[in-house]
């Protein structure tokens, strides 16, 4: 095992409360209807290319990317198109999506591998493979829901030298990296090849964090059976701080390199990609499938049987609430994804998507008191800023509106993590207003650039 | 229908609050308050518990009549306030003068400026540098340190100067009488609060561990004391007291641990709070060495909580991914 | 000791004499030549530096009236929305367009009673932010989301949150229509509207584009683009724009025609004296009556 490295700016130690660890992947079944909205991910929403009445086959093409940010949507189900309606989102508006109503079995669209069978071999070429990707409408699973094949395409001018695979997860209470690196382990590295491939990187380095050491080891072993399989693939343990899987956190902690402010990434020579989306690169690369389903904890602290669940995109999580023993009384906080970067939802049946990495139940003691009381300026938010930012100081000049002071103080750098709110002993909601000013500043700076 | 709250992320706060940083240092003051009330009886008690009872009510009227904003009493940020400024005066300091400055502490020190958090000045030093001046006699007669199982616990104390009190007026020769080992237990005269340094330094160790505190501000303080007046001692040691005297003689063990960490006026980052630190030293040793008062501790954190704001922005931290101009 | 003091005055009172003659030298030498008509014409704004105008400020507007009247001589396009422009003209001795007083007019009547909040917001009390996370506590995205933005940017104190509705109320005595209230919603809910004759006004109060069923699940008086005003209308001023309907101030005559028929109560007329019941139309009489008893009436 390598040695534990680590970022050393900042960061938190929230509680990990990983409930569902031990929790064996369940295949969730799918419902009557499934409702896929059209916008799932960042960026545009894909167009809808299916009307009112139409088949649809499981896998086949419903929404097609709009724009350079925006990615395709699959079908997850076979059925008939019952109306393309609004439905209200993890987001709480009401969003664009296909209603569709289930037939009993699936059939899947044609060129689909629909077998557990492991295929090592990878045929097709870099160009190939990242139009594979864009096909597939793979996205950033971490929350994110970045298209992955942006991130794959290698500005000219530019080398990736690794390949980092996220596979920190930082964040407390998820659990769906973790199971899926455990029951998929062969075909998770595969995707790490894959991905090699696709950006021409001859390393690859799977960050994970030393609360899953039983993955770590997993990994480990299975490299060491097949040295030649896998070459170029390492392991590398972090320590287990938050937010230890923030891209520019754990290319800091594994290659030492700091990626520039207002850069990418690619900057460093670096391409992060999640775990889920890694292995969605392998199916869509080696079995020809587009991203249809994913991994969701269902978990919180009074819930009966946290559990992971593999669930098809438009299944209500409602659904999935239900299967872990229902809505536990005193539920005040639902979240799409995980405490500290997730979004609390105004209704529990939206629609599963691929950012939805878990479904978290909180009651007001878990997510604690929030009463605000005055600043007594103890520094802990600067202290716990992985950014180096001074989160007081953000939250004062943008609550003035200032928004030459919020850019001069660095405010774009933020990475949204919520080390400062989490740490802060007055309860200050710091990052709700360091997220408006980012978002004016941004504007602004825009309005600028077209100038 | 469920009622969802809808809040920005982070959804999961640490449990730490205001109120447990206040009752904290509160609690880590308690040794030091137990070893006065030994040495210093029941004057040390009443003395106490008349600052906190005043600084707390005067908080409390000034919230309800005056600014007619929430009420944050029990959040021990007045009654640590009254704590400390008891911990800075003679033991047996008239009554009514520790009202008299309670409420300037509270008062001046801190609500007029908009309460907990906005005041540039450790309040309670504000009180006590006010008493200093206003009531030069009574805050200057300083009573000895007398067991109570010898003295009694009601019994008047004895006064008699301190040691810095001492040096100021007869030089070093006049300290050779006191053993080491009685200043740090706290068997002397002073401010019942800053006798005992032993207990204080388990006061302070309590703060480093529960992260209260970290050891920056307090360290430099000290060590920039104990060299300063150790280049004093090396060059002239007829003239001035070793540099470990200085260390627990007077209230530099309080005064760095205690008020000098004081979140609210002293600065952010590390190295914002070693220069910090250094600046309290330096005027402390000067005040100490060559000014008009014996002691500097007060003065000293009081000036340099001035610079804070300018220390802060002169050392932010340093962000992320932005390369600082190299130095051509 | 009377020398100290003699002294002492003689030196002050020289060094006062020295510094008064440099600062009058100072001040001749280095006068601003400015035209006294700017002063002039600035003493008719309010002052209140709000911004309305587009410009930076009152004096800059006043700047720029004199330019423009010097250059072109005409005030055209340069007006503060609160006050007469006449006045400034009159001042530069020129002629400006008919003074029509407007006012912010708020879109949304989703109160707590006719929205109830299905969700309860715990955060920043910024509008601009809570827009990002959510529709809003009664569910309708186009909806007022009641933190305030608005109230926090009026620079004449005539915006307020109602406690009881949890909606911003539009003081008419302060009110001068900036529309610096207007730019600042999120969504787009506050519009500046003329006064309109003897302030008498009417508009939909309510900016939910959406189809009618989403706006019926979460209000119950937001407009669900019926058309019925539409037809009604006998001066062509109503238009759609999405499922909403849109009072175009230009053509509204004021009847009042549309009030009447609106099934949600959307369309609010103010100030129009109070409607005596009909006989012939018993069903809709007590709607207009609520709907009038809920605004303010202003002299």
């Amino acid at each position: 095992m390598n040695p534990i490295k680590t970022f050393h700016k900042g960061g938190v130690h929230p509680e990990e409360n990983k409930f569902s660890a031990d929790q064996p992947i369940q295949d969730f079944p799918m419902p009557k209807q499934i409702i896929v909205p059209l916008g799932q991910c960042l960026g545009a929403p894909a167009e809808c290319i299916v009307n009112k009445g139409d088949r649809v086959l499981t896998g086949q093409l419903i929404g097609t990317a709009k724009g350079f940010i925006s990615a395709n949507v699959h079908s997850p189900a076979t059925g008939t198109v019952a109306k393309v309606d609004v439905v209200m989102d993890h987001t709480g508006y009401y969003k664009p999506a296909v209603f569709i109503d289930r037939e009993e079995n699936d059939e899947w669209v044609e060129g689909v591998i629909n077998t557990d069978e492991l295929l090592t071999d990878i045929k097709l070429d870099a160009k190939q493979i990242i139009d594979k990707v864009k096909e597939c409408g793979i996205v950033g699973m971490g929350g994110a829901t970045f298209p992955t094949h942006v991130k794959m395409m290698i500005p000219e001018g530019k080398k990736a030298e690794y390949v980092i695979i996220n596979a920190a997860e930082c964040e407390p209470y998820l659990t769906c990296d973790y199971r899926l690196l455990l029951e998929k382990t062969q075909e998770f590295l595969i995707g790490v090849k894959i991905v090699m491939k696709g950006v021409g990187a001859d390393k690859g380095i799977i960050g994970i964090e030393c609360n899953k050491m039983k993955a770590i080891e997993l990994l480990d072993k299975t490299i060491q059976e097949h040295p030649d399989l896998y070459k170029g693939i390492e392991v590398q343990p972090l320590k287990t701080k938050y937010p230890q899987g923030g891209e520019k956190q754990i290319i800091k902690a594994i290659t030492d390199r700091e990626v520039p402010s207002g850069k990418l990434p690619i900057e460093t020579g670096c391409v992060v990609v999640n775990v889920a989306s890694t292995y969605a690169i392998y199916e869509a690369v080696q079995k020809n499938k587009p991203l249809i389903e994913r991994i969701v904890t269902v978990t919180g602290k009074s819930v009966k049987h946290p559990s992971n669940f593999r669930v098809r995109f438009g299944t209500p999580a409602d659904l999935l609430i239900e299967a872990v023993g229902g809505l536990p009384e005193g539920i005040t906080d639902v979240i799409n994804g995980g405490p500290m970067m997730g979004k609390s939802v105004s209704v529990t049946n939206f629609p599963c998507i691929k950012g939805t990495s878990g479904i978290l139940l909180m009651t007001i003691k878990e997510a604690q008191d929030r009463r605000q009381t005055n600043c007594i300026r103890c520094g802990r938010c600067a202290h716990a800023c992985p950014m180096g930012l001074q989160p007081f100081l953000l939250h004062k000049v943008a609550k003035q509106n200032n928004f030459e002071e919020t850019e001069k103080n660095h405010i774009m750098d933020c990475i949204e993590c919520g080390s400062c709110e989490f740490t802060c002993p007055a309860n200050i909601p710091l990052l709700d207003y360091i997220r408006y000013g980012k978002a004016k500043t941004g504007a602004i700076i825009r309005a600028r650039s077209q100038k | 229908m469920a009622n969802y709250t809808i809040s920005g992320s982070p959804h999961v706060h640490s449990t730490e609050n205001t109120r447990k940083i206040m009752y904290r240092v509160i609690l880590a003051l308690v040794p030091a308050l137990l070893v006065a009330i030994y040495y210093f009886g029941w004057y040390a008690l009443r003395l106490t518990i008349v600052t906190v009872i005043t600084c707390m009510l005067t908080e409390w009227l000034i919230q309800k009549f005056l600014i007619k904003g929430p009420l944050t009493i029990n959040d021990g940020s007045a009654a640590l306030t009254g704590l400390l400024l008891a911990f800075n005066v003679p033991a047996n300091l008239p009554i009514w003068m520790a009202i008299v400055g309670s409420v300037v502490a509270i008062g001046i020190g801190k609500m007029a400026f908009g309460g907990l958090g906005k005041n540039p000045f450790n309040p309670a030093l504000v009180g006590r540098v006010f008493m200093l001046v206003s009531f030069p006699t009574a805050m200057t007669t300083w009573p000895q340190a007398a067991p109570i199982f010898k003295a009694g616990f009601f019994t008047d104390a004895v006064t008699g100067p301190t040691p810095l009190g001492l040096l100021k007026e007869s030089g070093a020769s006049s300290l050779d009488h006191m053993q080491f080992v009685d200043m740090v237990l706290g068997n002397r005269g002073g401010a019942f609060g800053e006798v005992c340094a032993i207990a204080l330094l388990i006061g302070a160790i309590y703060l480093i561990a529960r992260k209260v505190i970290d050891l920056w501000t307090p360290l430099s303080i000290l060590l920039t004391v104990f060299v300063f007046t150790g280049i004093c001692y090396l060059v002239n040691p007829e003239m001035y007291i070793a540099p470990w005297y200085h260390l627990v003689y007077g209230g530099l063990i309080l005064g760095a641990f205690f008020m000098a960490t004081d979140m609210v006026t002293s600065p952010m980052t590390v190295r914002g709070k070693i220069l910090f630190g250094f600046g309290i030293g330096l005027i402390t040793v000067v005040i100490r060495l060559w000014g008009a008062y014996p002691e500097g501790v007060s003065f000293a954190i009081l000036i340099m909580n001035a610079f804070t704001p300018l220390i802060n922005k002169a050392f932010k931290p340093q962000v992320f991914g932005v390369v600082k101009p190299s130095k051509k | 000791m009377s020398n100290i003091l003699l002294i002492s005055l003689i030196v002050l009172g020289v060094l006062g004499a020295v510094l008064a003659v440099v600062l009058y030298i100072v001040a001749q030498k280095f006068k601003v030549e400015e035209n006294p008509l700017i002063d002039e014409v600035e003493v008719c704004l309010p002052g209140a530096n709000c911004g309305g105008c587009g410009f930076a400020g009152c004096r800059a507007l006043a700047e720029a009236c004199v330019k423009q009247a010097a250059e072109k001589g005409n005030i055209d396009g340069l007006a503060c929305p609160g006050t007469d422009m006449g006045k400034v003209a009159a001042v530069l001795g020129l002629t400006a367009a008919a003074f029509e007083p407007k006012i912010a007019v708020v879109r949304c009547n989703g109160s707590c009673q006719n929205s109830p909040a299905k969700v309860h917001y715990e955060g920043a009390d910024i509008c601009a932010f809570a827009n990002t996370l959510y529709a809003g506590e009664g569910g309708c995205s186009k909806g007022c989301l009641g933190l305030g933005d608005c109230v926090k940017k009026c620079n004449f104190d005539a915006l307020h949150i109602d406690k009881e509705t949890g909606l911003p109320v539009v003081d008419p005595d302060k009110c001068v229509g900036c529309g610096v209230c207007a730019k600042t919603c999120p969504r787009g809910i506050i519009e500046v509207r003329p006064r309109g004759k003897k302030d008498r006004r009417v508009y939909v109060c309510c900016s939910n584009t959406d189809k009618g069923a989403l706006v019926v699940k979460n209000c119950s008086v937001g407009c669900i683009g019926c058309q019925k005003c539409l037809k009604t209308c006998p001066f062509e001023a109503i238009e759609m724009r999405g499922n909403l309907a849109y009072i175009d101030p230009a053509k509204c005559k004021a009847c009042g025609k549309c009030v009447e028929v609106c099934p949600r109560g959307s369309i609010h007329a103010v100030n129009f004296p109070p409607r005596k019941p009909k006989e012939e139309q018993p069903a809709e009489a007590p709607k207009v009556e609520k709907v009038e008893q809920e605004i303010p009436v202003t002299v």
